[in-house]
């Protein structure tokens, strides 16, 4: 458990009216942007639980909205997200499941498309108190709360990628936090969740995406 | 300098001869590496987000994202003005401000969730209803803040804050225990007097549960706000008039977090029980 601060407790400064339902649901929507590292071209949001019911009185769809657009969960655009994205022409679409809900209560898959036509999908959990984790990305599934610094590798499920990776950053002096992996078959595509204790440079980025292994590399601050 | 419980923080409150605000200050140094400056002028800015939401609800009424608010905070306040009997009323000024932080709250405005967005409006009635009756400076205003995120913190590490997981003894309990502390401290109360306004607050809101009407922050959420605050400000007199709490704040917390844990499933903010149920209630959600 990471230490509690000050500004855990007098905080966060938020948009209402919820932490799980306005600011928590922007942080994933938020961090689904940061994943897909482009401009958004068109999102559905898909909504469970007690997302699905309460979404509109909770604004949990101009929060949803808001993140994608990047904005904090302290922005006062978020109110009139919808407005925002249609000047910017992002597309936006809300799919409400009721009933059974294999997941958390608060809920949401994000189906988003880039600019340049590249697919993702990411499944958020808003957890309370404005945390959220990413649960799964592209079918994968992942543990991702963006509490630290993190890279994300998206890469080759090939022996040493790993080993790559450490020594990369161990050559810039970054002291690894947490380190995990994910896959979904033997030999396919693997996920490195890398959580840092300190920011790290674009070289050091640059350096992990030169590699053949590896597919991408995003950095997400905390 | 690091404290677990509320006995590590009164040890340290004796030993150095300070305020409970002073120790979270240093604390809040050691453990996350900045200056006193840097929290204070974050907490500068929380102030003034409290200070425009209290002044935003009495300027107009603010009609909330699910319709179930709107205006109340003005109408109570424009009540004690012209009430005689009232109007020198700390707790109900406290009151009427909750009131409207949380109107801001419901109508997707900005607020500072202390402890959570849900119980916003505790803290900041309290401290500015003080603040115009007790001329407090700037710097008391933030002696203020940092009592109250001692309390909060120890709640949220020892027990929650969290409707969902403790009802709203959890939420807005927290908050009139954390008001409470902030109020007997900035009114020449000894640490010790603090943390039994923080009992009194907690023991008498126990067990409040959470049964938000349409499953929203509005009803009843924005009136217990207002009860939070008037808990506050009974809590602290208590305390500072030298009545003690049989429960020193660690069991305090410990049965708060108990008796959220022993609530069930339908009273902690689902909207399958209480308030939410009732056939009124339910008519407010069919639109």
């Amino acid at each position: 458990m990471k230490d509690i601060s000050i500004f855990d407790v007098i905080g966060p400064n938020m948009i209402g009216p919820s932490s799980s339902h306005t600011a928590g649901a922007l942080r994933i929507a938020l961090m689904a942007r940061k994943i897909v590292a482009d401009e958004v071209k068109e999102v559905t949001f898909r909504l469970y639980g007690s997302f699905a019911k309460t979404y509109e009185g909770h604004g949990t769809n101009r929060a949803l909205v808001g993140g994608i657009l990047g904005y904090q969960p302290d922005d006062v655009r978020i109110k009139d997200s919808f407005d925002y994205a249609k000047e910017r022409n992002v597309k936006f679409h809300f799919d409400l499941i009721h009933g059974e809900n294999p997941y958390h209560p608060n809920t949401v898959e994000c189906f988003i498309e880039s600019v340049h036509g590249e697919k993702t999908f990411i499944r958020g959990e808003s957890i309370g108190g404005g945390e959220m984790v990413i649960k799964n990305i592209n079918g994968v599934e992942i543990d991702l709360t963006g509490e630290y610094d993190t890279i994300l590798v998206k890469q080759k499920d090939e022996p040493g990628v790993v080993a790559y990776l450490s020594n990369c950053l161990a050559r810039f002096d970054v002291n690894i936090a947490f380190m995990k992996l994910y896959r979904e078959d033997k030999g396919s595509i693997a996920y490195t969740i890398i959580e840092m204790d300190d920011p790290i440079c674009e070289k050091a980025l640059g350096e992990i995406e030169a590699d053949a292994s590896i597919m991408s590399a995003v950095y997400i601050p905390r | 300098m690091d404290f677990k419980n509320v006995k590590e923080l009164l040890a340290l409150c004796e030993e150095h001869n300070v305020t409970i605000s002073k120790i979270m200050m240093k604390r809040e140094c050691d453990v996350f590496e900045t200056t006193e400056k840097e929290v204070e002028d974050k907490l500068k800015v929380s102030l003034k987000i409290m200070r425009d939401a209290i002044n935003q609800a009495l300027e107009k009424d603010i009609e909330s994202m699910g319709g179930l608010l709107h205006g109340e905070s003005k109408k109570l306040d424009a009540y004690l003005k012209r009430n005689k009997l009232f109007e020198n009323e700390i707790s109900s000024k406290a009151a009427a401000y909750a009131l409207g932080v949380i109107e801001v709250n419901a109508s997707m405005g900005l607020i500072v969730a202390a402890p959570t967005a849900g119980s916003s409006g505790v803290i900041p009635g309290c401290l500015f209803a003080l603040q115009e009756k007790a001329q407090l400076t700037e710097e008391e205003m933030l002696q203020g803040l940092l009592n109250a995120s001692a309390i909060g913190y120890l709640i949220t590490r020892n027990a929650n804050v969290s409707g969902a997981q403790g009802g709203c003894q959890a939420e807005v309990g927290s908050a009139a225990a954390m008001s409470a502390s902030m109020i007997c401290e900035l009114l020449g109360g000894t640490p010790t007097q603090c943390t039994h306004a923080a009992s009194h607050a907690l023991m008498n809101l126990l067990g409040l549960v959470c049964d938000p009407i349409c499953g929203l922050v509005e009803v009843p959420c924005q009136t217990r706000n207002a009860i939070g605050a008037s808990d506050a400000f009974i809590s602290a007199q208590l305390a500072l008039s030298g009545v003690p709490n049989v429960l020193p704040l660690d069991e305090m917390i410990q049965v708060m977090d108990d008796v959220g844990r022993s609530l069930p499933i339908t009273l902690r903010e689902t909207a399958l029980g209480g308030s939410a149920i009732a056939p009124s209630a339910c008519k407010k959600c069919i639109k």
